[in-house]
């Protein structure tokens, strides 16, 4: 297993390299230099001696890819990108354009991602796990029925819409919990309504899919020999068809495990949860190439962790699978 | 899930049991302390008065740090007062060898001289950039990573000390601003004033391309410098000269620019290693004012804390009517604590206003938005007034209006727009008839605003009321008030253009423009739409070219546009800050750079009164050649003069001295709190309704216990 994984990690190099090259011409495509330091100086009174002077500061006076007057390895190395984006892969992320260390900004940032995202993320795989379960408990009747129609209706609902009348209601109407906010000394109550709104919003797509995994299992010749057997349908449903039912379910959930670091864009920004999610679009917004290559760079090598710790947790839930 | 619920239900009710409400999102304080709580919608970039150019940054810096003077709170129009000073400066004129002049007849004034007197007696916030040791060294004025590695944030510092604010940390801010890694938005302006600062930006950049690379500590001195605008005669008095007449400079002494920086907090933070941890001036100011930040957390909350070494503040004396007049003549600041939330969305926010948690609406902006207007006002007989709801809570207004306008300009270098022949002048008036910013205003800002008639909005000298004030290009005088012109009269304009009913005389080719819009302005369709229906009225077809707003820059620099909306604020209270938008030198495309007359308007007789009121005081000869430019401009019609944006805060009934004042930002230390009356109202305000809970709690139960059911009945059945 140790090969494999040396090898799936020496594999990620070139991924990331090209993510790196894709990310640096698409922002350089959009904004160049000038336009940074204009973003970042202001409207007002600025000359081209002051754009020159801040791009000299930031290392964004050199040339993008290839540098034709130097000789040598600083063709390459006397460049933007390589001074900017290849010394990611040692996880020197520098600073933002606006003078803040990225690194104590990404770990100040990182806690409240996480205080939302692990607690959406469990609690929201249980309910779906809990109602798929109950809707195949009772799988054929029209309780069955009725449950798919809501799952549909769930899903159509739009994401904005619940966040939307969860806050009109639960927050502002009902007064039980604070609208938006996010304090690091009481995350709890912070957290609840954008737990609730993330789990009730999730349910008809998870559910739905779960019920799909579990139905299949439930016809398999496994489960019918239990039945016979006189098994109960609650012993048969988490003894023999949850466990079966785990290797598609791990396709989908341990893959963004990694990536609930990086937080939720919508939730954070409508909630006002200082977290990473945020932290990225603000970026964006104020062309701050050095944070935004950043959380890209992060939010792929958090993906390939994701990749691997699923083919990893395949070998776990299923001894049949090897890795090699 | 059931346990889940019951878990959820008990920690509820428990929580239940305290005063504080469910659904506080502040901090709990100590009650002690008086606290004001509001909000901040943009994370402030910069707090270092060299750079910091934003309003919203102004939320927070404009409460630490003080420059020579200041805006009176009261009157308008604006009127400077002194702040650290002990009275207005001397101003004195100079001719070509420096000696005094009373005139400027002859054109014998070269230079003025500006002589600041300072108060005695004011001292710095507590700061590690002060301490010493029992040898009088500083203790944290490092020269090596190692001596400073153990220091992340300024609460790891033990010792703190301060000093008093002397006339030569004026001066030391200045040279910061000529030091070109500060990055200030003001150095090319003072290069063109201040004697000597434009040969000592250079002599800087000289000196630091000669620093050593192995040089640890990048700190340079600047009080080594001398140059001739500035000389601190003591402790406190300082002299700044500069190049000519520039009665506008004192308005800069007014502006966070002008802040007195001590040079040991310079050092400090030139510390090496300590820009890598985010402690640079940059983030943490070390100012003289009535706060002192205490807590910078950009992405979540700031806090303001009262400077315990300040004390020559005092509440200003105003109109004997004025609801402040009992606090005239008290002590400043009235607060202990300020507690700014960073809110972006406007419904949260103003559902936390709603609820008492944030005591007005907004700092530097009203957050009234169109999705919370309704719940706010009414039109009601007298016009806009508070809905019930909000007169219940006795809720107040407080109205802003602001020194900004938003217009559309014409380039006056496009073949189709442009151009100061007859006929192209007669297609901008018709256009200016045709498009009623009055419906705008009350249809996309509901109401909030009023219909500019020139470049310069009230509040600022050669603003005019009344008939003598109103476009008479495009308003006629009728029953007291400023009617828009018949569209009638706009199509005989537009025929006489060339263009009758919208199209080419000869080609019969219809009209189209183009109108250039920043994606960064993201514009409703039905913003748009309604446009176009303002050139149509007169049978013209608009374009839009939505556009990426680093292009529209670009375009806007070329000259490549033909309309295009955009706006101003004013860096300060005078007719000159609004007329150099169209002053024919400052064209954008002229020399493709960032200039502020983006239409490229230029008019040689505007221009060359434009020259004169520059550098004129206020007078009434002054407002007559203002009257004189603002009548060109009408004729020329190089914008749709648009409107000016007047916004309407809320305030809470516990919070007083909410007097907005539109140029000015601190004015946090006029503001007053009452806690008492504030908790008590929160707790009536948010009392929770636990049905709900119940309910959920209850569906849960119809839910597992039926399927519990019918479960054991279907293995019974299977049995």
């Amino acid at each position: 297993m140790l090969t494999y994984i040396i090898r799936r990690i020496l594999y990620a190099i070139p991924i990331l390299l090209g993510v790196n090259i894709l990310t640096f011409a698409l922002f350089f495509i959009l904004n160049t230099p000038d336009d940074m330091a204009r973003a970042h100086l202001g409207e007002k009174h600025i000359t081209q001696e002051d754009i020159e002077v801040w791009k000299a500061e930031k290392g964004y006076n050199k040339p993008l890819f290839v540098d034709t007057y130097s000789q040598g390895m600083s063709t390459f190395t006397n460049t933007i990108f390589f001074e900017h984006s290849l010394r990611l892969f040692v996880f020197d992320f520098g600073q933002a354009d606006d003078g803040r260390s990225i690194i104590k900004d990404i770990k100040e940032r990182m806690w409240p991602s996480l205080a939302f995202a692990i607690p959406n993320f469990v609690i929201g795989i249980t309910v779906n796990i809990c109602i798929a379960l109950l809707v195949i408990l009772f799988r054929g009747t029209r309780l069955d029925q009725g449950a798919i129609t809501l799952f549909v209706a769930l899903l159509s609902i739009s994401y904005l819409f619940y966040i939307i009348v969860g806050q009109f209601f639960i927050a502002k109407e009902w007064k039980l919990v604070p609208i938006s906010g996010y304090l690091p000394s009481e995350p709890f109550k912070f957290i609840i309504l954008p737990v609730i709104i993330g789990v009730i919003s999730g349910i008809g797509q998870g559910a739905r899919l779960y019920r799909t995994f579990f139905l299949e299992e439930s016809t398999k010749d496994y489960a019918i020999t239990a039945r016979a057997k006189g098994v109960s349908e609650l012993q048969l449903l988490f003894k023999h068809i949850l466990p079966n039912a785990l290797i598609p379910i791990l396709t989908g959930v341990v893959v963004v495990i990694p990536i609930l670091f990086m937080g939720a864009l919508v939730m954070e920004s409508f909630f006002g949860i200082p977290g990473l999610g945020s932290y990225m679009l603000d970026a964006i917004r104020s062309q701050d190439f050095s944070i935004v290559r950043s959380m890209v760079f992060i939010g792929s090598v958090l993906y390939i962790i994701g990749l691997l710790l699923t083919d990893i947790s395949y070998t776990w839930v299923d001894p049949r699978v090897r890795l090699s | 899930m059931l346990k889940f619920s019951i878990l959820l239900l008990i920690i509820l009710l428990i929580s239940g049991c305290s005063d504080n409400p469910w659904n506080n999102p502040n901090p709990l304080i100590n009650n002690d302390n008086k606290v004001y709580f509001s909000n901040f919608q943009i994370r402030p970039k910069h707090l270092d008065p060299a750079r910091s150019y934003s309003a919203d940054e102004g939320i927070f810096i404009d409460q630490i740090y003080e420059p020579p003077l200041e805006y009176n709170y009261f009157k308008k129009p604006y009127s400077l007062d002194p702040l650290t000073l002990q009275a207005l400066p001397d101003v004195i004129f100079l001719d070509n060898n420096f000696n005094p002049v009373n005139n400027n007849k002859n054109g014998e004034i070269f230079y003025t001289k500006y002589i600041l007197h300072l108060k005695k007696g004011m001292y710095y916030q507590p700061h590690p950039a002060f301490a010493k040791n029992n040898k009088k060294e500083y203790i944290y004025h490092f020269n090596s990573f190692e001596e400073g590695r153990s220091f992340s944030t300024l609460a790891d510092f033990n010792h703190t000390d301060f000093r008093e604010l002397i006339a030569n940390d004026y001066a030391y801010q200045i040279k910061r601003m000529a030091d070109p890694r500060n990055f200030s938005p003001i150095k090319s302006l003072l290069s063109t004033y201040i004697l000597g600062f434009k040969e000592l930006s250079l002599s800087i950049s000289s000196d630091r391309e000669n620093q050593s690379n192995e040089q640890l500590l990048d700190w340079i001195n600047l009080d080594k410098y001398d140059i001739p605008g500035l000389k601190v005669v003591n402790n406190y008095t300082i002299e700044i000269t500069i190049n000519g007449l520039y009665p506008q400079f004192k308005y800069w002494l007014a502006m966070r620019f002008f802040s007195p920086i001590p040079w040991e907090a310079d050092r400090f933070y030139h510390n090496p290693g300590f820009k890598q941890r985010n402690l640079s001036l940059d983030w943490f100011p070390v100012g003289s004012g009535p706060f002192m930040l205490t807590k910078n957390n950009p992405n979540g909350e700031m806090i303001l804390s009262k400077n315990p070494n300040y004390s020559h503040g005092i509440f200003p004396f105003g109109p004997e009517n004025h609801p402040s007049k009992p606090y005239y003549g008290r002590k400043l600041p009235l607060i202990d604590e300020a507690i700014f939330r960073l809110e972006k969305e406007t419904l949260p926010l103003f559902t936390k206003f709603s609820q008492g948690y944030y005591d007005r609406s907004g700092e530097n902006h009203s957050n009234i938005g169109s999705n919370t207007f309704d719940q706010v006002f009414n039109f009601g007989t007298d016009g806009l007034e508070l809905t019930p709801e909000m007169k219940e809570k006795k809720i107040t207004i407080e109205k802003d209006e602001q020194p900004a306008i938003y217009y559309t300009g014409f380039n006056m270098l496009d073949p189709v727009v442009g151009g100061y022949e007859e006929e192209k002048r007669s297609l901008r008036q018709a256009i200016s008839i045709a498009y009623d910013d009055q419906e705008y205003i009350d249809i996309f800002f509901n109401g909030q605003g009023s219909v500019a008639q020139s470049p310069i909005p009230p509040g600022i000298p050669g603003f005019r009321h009344g008939k003598s004030g109103i476009n008479p290009f495009v308003f006629n005088w009728e029953n007291n008030t400023a009617v828009r012109k018949p569209i009638q009269l706009a199509k005989e304009l537009l025929a006489k253009a060339g263009y009758p009913n919208g199209r080419h005389k000869t080609s019969g080719n219809p009209l189209i423009l183009y109108l250039d819009i920043s994606s960064n302005s993201n514009p409703s369709s039905s913003i748009l739409d309604w446009k176009r229906k303002q050139f149509k009225k007169i049978g013209i077809q608009l374009e839009f070219r939505l556009t990426d707003y680093n292009r529209f820059k670009d375009k806007i620099r070329q000259g490549n546009t033909q309309l295009f909306s955009w706006g101003w604020l004013a860096d300060y209270p005078d007719p000159e800050n609004f007329l150099f938008l169209l002053y024919g030198p400052n064209s954008s495309a002229s020399c493709n750079c960032d200039s502020v007359n983006n239409t490229n308007y230029n008019n040689p007789h505007f221009n060359s009164l434009y020259k004169q009121i520059k550098i004129m005081e206020n007078s009434d000869e002054r407002n007559k050649l203002i009257d004189e430019m603002l009548q060109i401009v009408r004729k020329d019609a190089p914008w749709i003069f648009g409107f000016t944006p007047t916004e309407y805060y809320l305030n809470n009934p516990w919070v007083y001295n909410n007097t907005r004042h539109g140029v000015a930002k601190n004015l946090l230390k006029y503001v007053d709190v009452d806690s008492d009356y504030r908790n008590s109202q929160q707790y009536l305000y948010n009392q929770p309704n636990k049905i709900p809970i119940f309910a959920a709690t209850g569906l849960v139960f119809l839910i597992v216990f039926p399927a519990v059911k019918a479960y054991r009945r279907r293995q019974k059945e299977t049995i």
